[in-house]
């Protein structure tokens, strides 16, 4: 597992060569495309003697659906704050869209940006769309662009009722609503997700779709893998306040390079004959189970532990392979 | 540095609506009217008489309860304006919105202090309309001054409330701190002057006294509407420690001003930090 172990590699080590058979050709365009609409250099933030986040490097490009994943308390709503210029960093320096977060001109830049933040608050007393023309107003949006961003978030029939009755993915839909207005070139959604329905959920990302296919540069935060694994076009893995491996989700899954397992469902007399099968290649563990044989093996002897089982013909009931999850790519690379 | 008026305007419409909607405005209006209706018509009591005095007893009367009540009114107003945000974590996507921290505390302070001046003209005002028969055009000069005065003693501590917002870490500690604010100088501050006075017998501070009393708002508030009274000017005796060079009420004003400016001004320079 030493691939894994990136974190005590320098920033360029971080950008391991990729075996081209598995990147997509898309996700090396964009690593090599166009100037980084975010830029962070060398990012340090302490909280007194608490380092939250400690020497973050990371670039996204313009249009590229971009993901955070890390545990909570991993340093990712600090890394937010701070690209919003909302705090600044104890050393190092954040771009975006080419201005300094901390520079006065700064400002303008918020313009162009929509954020949403981690279990977004409200204000209780006005209605949805008070609340959207309070922050229209703001921004310098048009009120009358409140209504149809309702509209794309199914809140329409629910403008005038007050945010205290909202239920927690309501508020979370009405926060997204907000992050859109102005149509930002860039949206930071800080776990955009919590407290939504599955179905929220769905018509969350679709409207996600429809920003990306509109070239809007989205950040976006979460510690449940599976939702958003095949969502992104790249995602760096924080933990302990760094990047622990940054890539797209084929390369992570390479570069981590975790067991494929398989399920061989035999007769408990047969175990013997898959055992021999196998003998000879490089796997990692032949276990017997209840009813099956567990086997796991690297990825490139895959294909000749499958070769190898089908030669065992009509023995074999049924074979299954799990290949790793983000999820295990994760944990093996945060833990 | 540019500030964009249409941001604080944005910050203060909300403070103001906030205020306006769940009553706060109407409530403190209304306690205004009912104390200044009690006093004006029940202030010469201590004389001996129950009615409507005279402009001075009247003014003098509402002087001594609007020292107590505004301050404290205007502590509670603005105690949380910016810890609450904090606290309640909607401060981040305010501050992520194109405005400066200055305009946010501007705005702040603008709304809630348009919300404290509208409650205080109303409730005077009210009682004032009650009265304009008693009074002459003397009269409703002095009234008209003691209503503006007590805007401007508001304003003050406003903009203190606003500055414990700014600095206290969390809201009960903040509500702490206004308390103690108003405890400080409302309660102690004169206390302490007079104690000062009578243990050095009279003889030293005597010049410095009126100095001090420029570094408490409630007493220039006092001090402006005192002065303005021949009557009770001498009723209180005050004259003898007040120099001239100061009494205009020009100067006083001043001060206060000054006192709305500076703590809002150390706010800033908090908040930006």
């Amino acid at each position: 597992m030493e691939s894994i172990l990136l974190p005590t590699l320098e920033p360029a080590a971080v950008r391991v060569p990729v075996a081209p058979a598995v990147a997509p050709p898309a996700a090396t365009a964009t690593a090599a495309g166009a100037d980084p609409i975010i830029r962070v250099r060398g990012v340090v933030r302490d909280f007194g003697a608490v380092r939250a986040v400690d020497g973050v490097d990371l670039a996204v490009k313009s249009g590229e659906l971009f993901g955070l994943i890390g545990h909570n308390g991993a340093g990712k709503s600090t890394l937010f704050r701070m690209m919003l210029g909302l705090l600044a960093p104890s050393s190092g320096e954040i771009e975006i869209d080419g201005c300094r977060s901390s520079a006065r001109a700064f400002r303008d830049v918020r313009r162009r940006i929509g954020f949403l933040p981690e279990n977004v608050v409200l204000y209780d007393n006005l209605s949805a769309l008070e609340t959207l023309q309070f922050f229209a107003r703001l921004k310098g949006v048009p009120a009358h662009a409140c209504a149809a961003l309702l509209e794309r978030v199914g809140l329409e029939a629910c403008g005038r009722r007050r945010v205290r009755e909202f239920s927690k993915g309501m508020r979370q839909r009405l926060g997204f609503a907000q992050a859109m207005l102005g149509d930002p070139r860039l949206l930071f959604l800080d776990e955009p997700t919590s407290g939504l329905d599955p179905e929220a959920i769905r018509r969350f990302y679709a409207t996600l779709r429809e920003l990306r296919a509109d070239g809007v540069t989205v950040v976006l935060s979460s510690h449940i893998l599976a939702e958003i694994q095949e969502r992104v076009d790249r995602l760096a893995v924080i933990a302990r306040g760094r990047v622990q491996a940054i890539g797209s989700v084929a390369e992570l899954r390479d570069r981590a390079d975790l067991p494929i397992r398989f399920e061989v469902r035999v007769a408990a007399a047969h175990f013997a004959a898959v055992r021999d099968a196998l003998g000879h290649l490089p796997v990692l563990s032949i276990e017997a189970r209840d009813g099956h044989v567990a086997v796991q093996c690297r990825k490139d002897a895959k294909l000749a532990v499958i070769a190898a089982l089908a030669r065992l013909g009509e023995l074999i009931q049924d074979i299954s392979v799990r290949e790793p999850s983000l999820e295990d790519v994760f944990f093996g690379i945060s833990e | 540095m540019m500030l964009e008026p249409g941001q604080i305007a944005a910050i203060a419409g909300k403070e103001f609506r906030d205020r306006i909607r769940n009553r706060w405005v109407l409530a403190v209006a209304l306690v205004f009217t009912a104390f200044a209706l009690v006093i004006a018509y029940f202030g010469a009591a201590q004389q001996g008489a129950v009615g409507f005095a005279s402009i001075e007893v009247t003014i003098a009367s509402l002087v001594s309860l609007v020292i107590y009540l505004i301050p404290l009114i205007a502590l509670i107003l603005g105690f949380d304006a910016i810890v609450g945000e904090r606290e309640r974590g909607s401060l981040d996507l305010l501050l992520s919105m194109p405005i400066t921290r200055l305009e946010l505390l501007l705005g702040k302070y603008l709304g809630l202090a348009t919300a404290l001046a509208l409650s205080t003209v109303a409730g005077f005002g009210l009682v004032g309309m009650m009265l304009l028969t008693e009074f002459d055009f003397n009269a409703l000069f002095h009234y008209a001054g003691f209503v503006l005065t007590s805007v401007l003693l508001g304003m003050s501590f406003l903009s203190m409330a606003i500055a414990v917002s700014v600095f206290a870490a969390d809201r009960t500690r903040a509500s702490g701190l206004a308390i103690a604010l108003w405890f400080f100088f409302v309660l102690v501050f004169d206390l302490l002057l007079l104690g000062a006075l009578v243990a050095t017998g009279g003889r030293t501070g005597g010049e410095i006294l009126p100095w001090l009393m420029l570094a408490n708002p409630a007493d220039v508030f006092r001090v402006l509407n005192v002065f303005s009274l021949d009557e009770v000017r001498s009723l209180y005796g005050l004259s003898t420690v007040f120099p001239e060079g100061l009494a205009a009420p020009w100067k006083l004003a001043l001060v206060m001003v000054l006192w709305i400016v500076a703590p809002l001004a150390v706010a800033a320079h908090g908040f930006e930090r």
